[in-house]
């Protein structure tokens, strides 16, 4: 009972719009409603007044550092905020309170005062043994659940003793070839007790598909696994790279994965839709806002088609945003983000579920932002992200490691990152009250003005024939690569001062101990491949890949296929490369 | 007036990070010089193929993923291979300072790291 009242009492001096909020404290102060809820025509003209009178002079004597003020997206930044800019706004409507409808204010009632966000850090490197020591070890730290980064080779489906794997096996994430390799990378981390993220797209169904089977070995069921796999091909198109197939089959296997896991594993995270890379691409934050659930909407389409009905797969949809400097901004995105996929949930899919409303998200502080210049410096940006990512309500976080500039982080900058979290988390107090910053009427007013220019760009995308169009026509790409240009134009410029690198440099000595992995890696894991192959079954391998042949053909679920052929150890590259058969390459659209 | 110099900037092997390529090439091109991307995921043998069909003086690669030690040196030789040991290989991205010795004794000219602006490499260009 206490706090409803509590809010409400507050309410009033954020903004006047809310009728039912206002009697009520009308009621019992009247006073302070006088006070700080002057009617809309004084408020203007007192505004009016504060600028010729305080204003003006001011800046007759002491002009502004900048003509103009941006954001880092290259919104304009006003001098003040005031009930002017919020005064459209309906508390009940465009806000309501933690865990309701729209879920601006968060997705939970009492956010992280029952628990904290999940800590994830993003880890893997070299082989698979070499990778499941970083787990443990950042387990042992006190974090709560695993992140996977493959290496290029098996984002893309090649083994690592294709020719197209030379000198990148090991490099960027951990190489999997098949089971064989899972089974190390899981040694000793039970499956039922962990969640664990998977960074995985183009070829979700086989990693996804190992993981099942490496879980039965211990004991554990498909519909005990908690986890995510990134799965989301559309924004691979348009910022990552790590695409195979075309777009038609590849939403084909995403919608796969959907209804089969509705099915066998129900707690599952059949998606993460990025943003993260949209902006690591140098999207602005309207702009990572709107392609994300541009691309939502092209997934719960496509599900739609397949004949699934909204309420059976929205609840296991799950975001993924990038969290950047310009704190603020980046509070607002993550508000605003969250307000306009519930709308589109309920209004235009008619989802009835609330949980198929709410948008659940993970946040990466932006590795854009990290500078190989000063690189301790990066322990600061982080914590602003980290910081914006907790004040805009995420689910869950990776913190970066200041040398990611430069190399894979080393242990030592790992604990730190981890660290940064662990900092916000019990001592800055940020997160012991839930949305703290609704109503300050910039963070109210940034929220709207994404929200709106998000609108905007998703009716575009619409008029366009949706995002799959939208992608082959290069409109989005095009987008984001103009903002990037700008952006980078101005640092160039020194119009943007980015701390160590166009200002307060320094001379410094090239950094030593960077975490490099050896070409040993590669041979070492060509070696693990080619006896694992003469060990196993061969013939039950080649027929298993046939049935995926004859599958793709048809319109069957490939996973329960795809599944069967993993269990018999056959690779991730023998898997894909049926697949490649059958659905033939994706062909990038180069725009520039 | 002397013909526009042109360049082949490349994104060898699986890497996806392309904001740094895509904007050295509009820069390139806003400075002057008459430039061509390839895309992601390029074989050696496909940039120096192109780079000489092409008929360009500059090849420019472009790698974050840390497999510049194989990709970079590879492209040098496919060229002297190809009878055009004159088109002059620079290379950018995230590259330890203590690789950048080998590059340049494999025969990359020059590696620009984090940080470096466009200018420098229009500079670079423009001198050599």
């Amino acid at each position: 009972m206490k706090s409803p009242k509590t809010k409400v009492k507050a309410k009033p001096k954020i903004k006047k719009a809310v009728k039912p909020v206002k009697k009520k404290a009308a009621a019992k102060k009247p006073a302070l409603k006088a006070a700080v809820q002057p009617k809309k025509q004084d408020l203007f003209t007192t505004l009016a007044e504060w600028n010729n009178t305080c204003v003006q002079p001011m800046l007759a004597k002491y002009p502004e550092r900048k003509k103009q003020f941006l954001s880092t997206s290259g919104d304009e930044v006003k001098r003040v905020y005031t009930p002017c800019e919020t005064e459209g706004l309906d508390y009940q409507k465009d806000l309501g309170f933690p865990g309701q409808y729209p879920y601006t204010r968060g997705v939970q009632p009492t956010m992280y005062r029952g628990k904290f966000w999940t800590m994830r850090q993003y880890a893997g490197f070299g082989d698979a043994a070499e990778s499941n020591k970083r787990y443990k070890y950042l387990l042992a730290q006190g974090q709560t659940g695993l992140s996977i980064a493959f290496d290029l080779p098996t984002q893309i489906g090649y083994d690592s003793d294709d020719p197209m794997s030379a000198g990148e096996v090991g490099k960027v994430g951990v190489a999997i070839d098949s089971l064989a390799d899972m089974e190390i990378l899981f040694d000793g981390i039970p499956l039922d007790k962990v969640s664990t993220s998977m960074t995985i797209n183009a070829p979700a169904s086989v990693l996804l598909a190992m993981y099942i089977a490496v879980a039965e070995k211990q004991g554990v069921k498909p519909d005990q696994l908690n986890g995510t796999i990134q799965n989301d091909i559309l924004k691979e198109y348009i910022a990552r790279g790590t695409y195979i197939f075309p777009p038609t089959p590849s939403m084909r296997l995403i919608t796969d994965i959907f209804e089969y896991c509705a099915r066998s594993v129900p707690k599952w995270n059949t998606i993460s839709i990025s943003g993260y890379h949209i902006r690591e691409a140098g999207s602005s934050a309207t702009q990572e806002v709107a392609f994300t659930l541009a691309d939502g909407i092209a997934y719960v389409q496509a599900a739609i088609a397949s004949g699934l009905s909204v309420d059976d797969f929205a609840a296991r949809l799950s975001f993924f945003f990038n969290s950047h400097n310009d704190l603020l901004e980046e509070v607002a995105k993550f508000r605003a983000a969250r307000r306009i996929w519930a709308r589109i949930m309920k209004e235009r899919f008619k989802a009835q579920k609330a949980s198929s409303q709410m948008l659940r998200f993970h946040t990466q502080t932006a590795g854009s932002t990290l500078t190989a210049q000063q690189p301790d410096n990066n322990i600061i940006r982080v914590t602003i992200q980290t910081l914006a990512a907790v004040l805009g309500g995420t689910q869950s976080l990776h913190t970066n490691s200041r040398d990611e500039a430069l190399a894979l982080p080393t242990e030592d900058s790992v604990r730190i990152a981890l660290r940064t979290q662990q900092i916000v988390a019990h001592e800055s107090g940020a997160a012991d009250t839930v949305d703290p910053l609704a109503g300050s009427y910039y963070v109210e007013a940034r929220t709207s003005e994404i929200e709106k220019a998000a609108l905007e760009y998703i009716a575009k995308i619409d008029k366009l024939g949706g995002m799959v169009k939208a992608i082959e026509k290069g409109y989005v790409q095009k987008e984001i690569q103009d903002s990037a240009y700008r952006y980078q134009k101005d640092v160039e410029a020194q119009e943007r001062i980015v701390v160590g690198v166009n200002k307060f440099t320094v001379k410094e000595e090239s950094p030593k101990n960077l975490l490099k992995v050896s070409q040993a890696v590669q041979d070492a894991q060509m070696k693990r491949l080619a006896e694992m192959k003469a060990k196993r079954d061969n013939e039950a391998v080649k027929k298993a890949l046939g049935e995926i042949h004859r599958a793709a053909h048809g319109s069957e679920n490939l996973m329960p296929f795809i599944v069967d052929a993993v269990r018999k150890y056959a690779t991730l590259g023998e898997i894909c490369g049926v697949l490649r058969e059958v659905f033939g390459e994706y062909q990038e659209s180069v725009v520039l | 007036m002397p013909n526009k110099i042109r360049i082949l900037i490349a994104k060898p092997g699986l890497d996806g990070h392309d904001r740094g390529a895509k904007y050295i090439a509009r820069a390139l091109r806003d400075a002057g010089f008459e430039v061509i991307y390839t895309g992601l995921r390029q074989t050696p043998e496909a940039i120096a193929a192109a780079a000489v069909q092409e008929d360009v003086q500059w090849v420019g690669l472009s790698c974050l993923s840390g497999a510049h030690n194989s990709l970079f040196p590879r492209v040098v030789q496919l060229l002297k291979e190809m009878n055009a040991p004159d088109i002059k290989v620079f290379g950018g991205g995230v590259i330890p300072a203590d690789d950048i010795p080998g590059l340049k004794a494999a025969g990359i000219r020059e590696i620009f790291t984090p940080g470096a602006s466009s200018q420098q490499v229009v500079d670079y260009i423009n001198k050599n």
